[in-house]
């Protein structure tokens, strides 16, 4: 699974005060940690603290690089912040830019921003779009497929092949009232986006945005990935410092095969998973 | 219509694995192997992507075989008592890359020889031949820990691919293969799951993944070569998807394996052709076949099926 390290993100308290004192350790320090623990791609989110948005990632970027080489998840809903983090990466092992939606009412074309950007990032570079549009988040299964549909359909006519296209179908969080719901709507709508292409999309969620303000969060998120697993979820934003998690997907893969099962499996499975 | 573009890309490779050390690098071989590599499967997507040449490892063994049928025997019958003149003659005559010396003869069940004849064979060997060496133990764990760490040490700085080691019984000889400078087979009984994790046990012990050769034994079994071929296929698929675990270089015993075969040794068999054409003919298809598994390293020991065979892998890989 294409495991994306949730941990450098400014919503964070710790990171939120590093980004704040320019302090390099702590954030050299979760890339490390991250990639140790099995991170395929490190997110890196600035969060809303920052005043200089475009600076902060470029100083993300540019710290984490100093760290390790794990390729990174520029994260930002503003095409000008993954631009800036654009500047200054060094993507030769890869790149995803989350996220997009399909279309929004202040920007049509922001799809095809991102897609732009990957192209000039490099043949490794990827897209998260999300399975909502200018009508904001759907509420039912269909609706998620039909964006699905329009964001595949997009990615072809521009020649963006679809193994570099991840799908978000998006979770909210289980304890907002009336969206409890969502979570099998999620899974519903996997079922038939996987059958989108060929091949497939890749199929990716932010995974503890599911469990937010709940109790029993982890094991919330280590269920709930178990079961997308089984409906075609092939990467997943969360915390890979989440030792239970690991043990879960790494038991998830090889119960779906994905593995060669050896009695070692979870011990290995940050070995064997990266690519 | 066009025909569609189905090359499948793969994500990792095969590691590569060179056997043998020149003066250069602190041995005495003359030439060295190198197999492994492959991006692709067999016949899939670009030139570039195919493996090194997959090579022959003619057998050698250390003492006079009891049970070779007449038509392997006949090649070798005059240089039986002495594994160095069979070793030479593999070589020189039959243009063997590599040579496995398998020591049957130290085997409790059969000749029960000892640690100074295998040291005694393997120098003999070593001097006789400069191809780089495979060292085979006889299977019985006891006999073979008592022996091989004494075979190992006596090809000291050689590079050999020594073997071979199992779930049970790996701990002396991937030592002793790490200290004397050995790459190292790892054995599984035909199965694909114990094969990883001899593959983990050996590099939890500190020994490179990058020096492993895996293994996968259809001995005493009784299954098909379309079950070898299929955990062959699924360990290769393994290995290009990016399990790292599973990245080694594969190496097949088919000369031992395709004359146990009543359809190879049976003599008195009408309809069938004659056993002199009929063993090689056997032992070559079970090559072809393993080959195009993504088999690197093959154990042969009919001289005109190792030269069909040969000839085969120097047309399909250039």
């Amino acid at each position: 699974m294409i495991l994306i390290g949730e941990r450098i993100n400014g919503m964070f308290t710790d990171v939120k005060k590093a980004i704040a004192e320019k302090d390099k350790q702590v954030v050299g320090e979760l890339a490390k940690k991250q990639t140790e623990a099995g991170a395929t791609y490190l997110d890196v989110n600035v969060g809303t603290a920052a005043a200089d948005q475009e600076g902060t990632m470029q100083w993300l970027v540019e710290t984490i690089q100093e760290t390790c080489t794990t390729p990174l998840c520029l994260d930002s809903q503003k095409p000008g912040v993954i631009a800036a983090g654009l500047k200054v990466i060094n993507a030769k092992g890869g790149v995803i830019l989350n996220s997009t939606p399909l279309n929004k009412k202040t920007d049509e074309e922001i799809m095809d921003k991102y897609i732009e950007m990957a192209e000039q990032a490099g043949p490794k570079a990827s897209i998260i779009a999300l399975t909502m549009d200018k009508n904001g988040v759907p509420q039912d299964i269909d609706t998620r497929v039909a964006i699905a549909a329009e964001i595949v359909q997009k990615a072809m006519e521009k020649g963006f092949g679809t193994q570099r296209l991840f799908i978000d179908t998006i979770v909210l969080p289980v304890k907002v009232p009336n969206a409890q719901v969502q979570p099998g709507n999620s899974l519903a709508a996997m079922d038939q986006i996987i059958y989108l292409a060929d091949p497939a999309p890749h199929m990716t969620i932010g995974l503890s945005n599911l469990s937010q303000g709940a109790m029993e969060r982890s094991l919330i998120n280590r269920i709930f990935l178990a079961m997308a697993a089984s409906h075609g979820l092939d990467s997943a934003i969360v915390d890979v410092l989440d030792e239970k998690l690991m043990n879960v997907v790494a038991t998830a893969e090889m119960l779906m095969n994905k593995q060669i099962y050896s009695d070692s499996f979870l011990k290995v499975y940050t070995t064997v998973n990266k690519p | 219509m066009a025909v569609p573009e189905i090359a499948e890309s793969f994500t990792s490779s095969v590691n590569r694995v060179t056997i043998g050390a020149t003066k250069d690098s602190g041995g005495t071989r003359t030439s060295t192997v190198t197999v492994g590599g492959a991006r692709n499967v067999v016949y899939g997507g670009s030139i570039e992507e195919t493996s090194g040449k997959p090579v022959i490892a003619m057998d050698v063994l250390d003492s006079r075989p009891k049970d070779w049928p007449d038509a392997l025997a006949e090649a070798y019958k005059d240089v039986f008592d002495s594994p160095g003149d069979w070793a030479k003659k593999c070589v020189e005559e039959f243009g063997a890359e590599l040579i496995c010396l398998k020591f049957e003869g130290i085997h409790p069940d059969k000749k029960d020889l000892d640690a100074s004849h295998a040291v005694k064979v393997t120098e003999e060997v070593l001097k006789a031949v400069g191809v780089p060496l495979v060292l085979w133990g006889c299977g019985n764990d006891e006999k073979d820990n008592q022996v091989m760490p004494k075979v190992s040490e006596a090809a000291k700085g050689e590079n050999c691919l020594i073997g071979t080691v199992t779930e049970d019984n790996y701990k002396s000889l991937t030592a002793i293969a790490l200290a004397d400078g050995h790459n190292l087979i790892t054995e599984a009984p035909l199965d694909i799951n114990i094969a990883k994790q001899v593959n983990i046990l050996a590099s939890d012990m500190g020994f490179s993944l990058e020096r492993i050769v895996t293994f996968q034994a259809t001995g005493a079994l009784g299954y098909g070569i379309e079950y070898a071929y299929s955990i062959q296929e699924r360990q290769r698929l393994a290995a290009l998807g990016g399990d790292k675990m599973m990245a080694m270089p594969a190496i097949c015993d088919v000369g031992y394996e395709s004359w146990r075969a009543k359809e190879a040794k049976l003599v008195d068999a009408p309809g069938w052709g004659t056993a002199g054409d009929r063993g090689p003919m056997w032992e070559t298809t079970t090559a072809i076949c393993l080959l195009q598994a993504g088999v690197d390293i093959i154990r042969m020991r009919h001289p005109r099926a190792a030269a069909t065979v040969k000839n085969f892998i120097n047309q399909l890989w250039q």
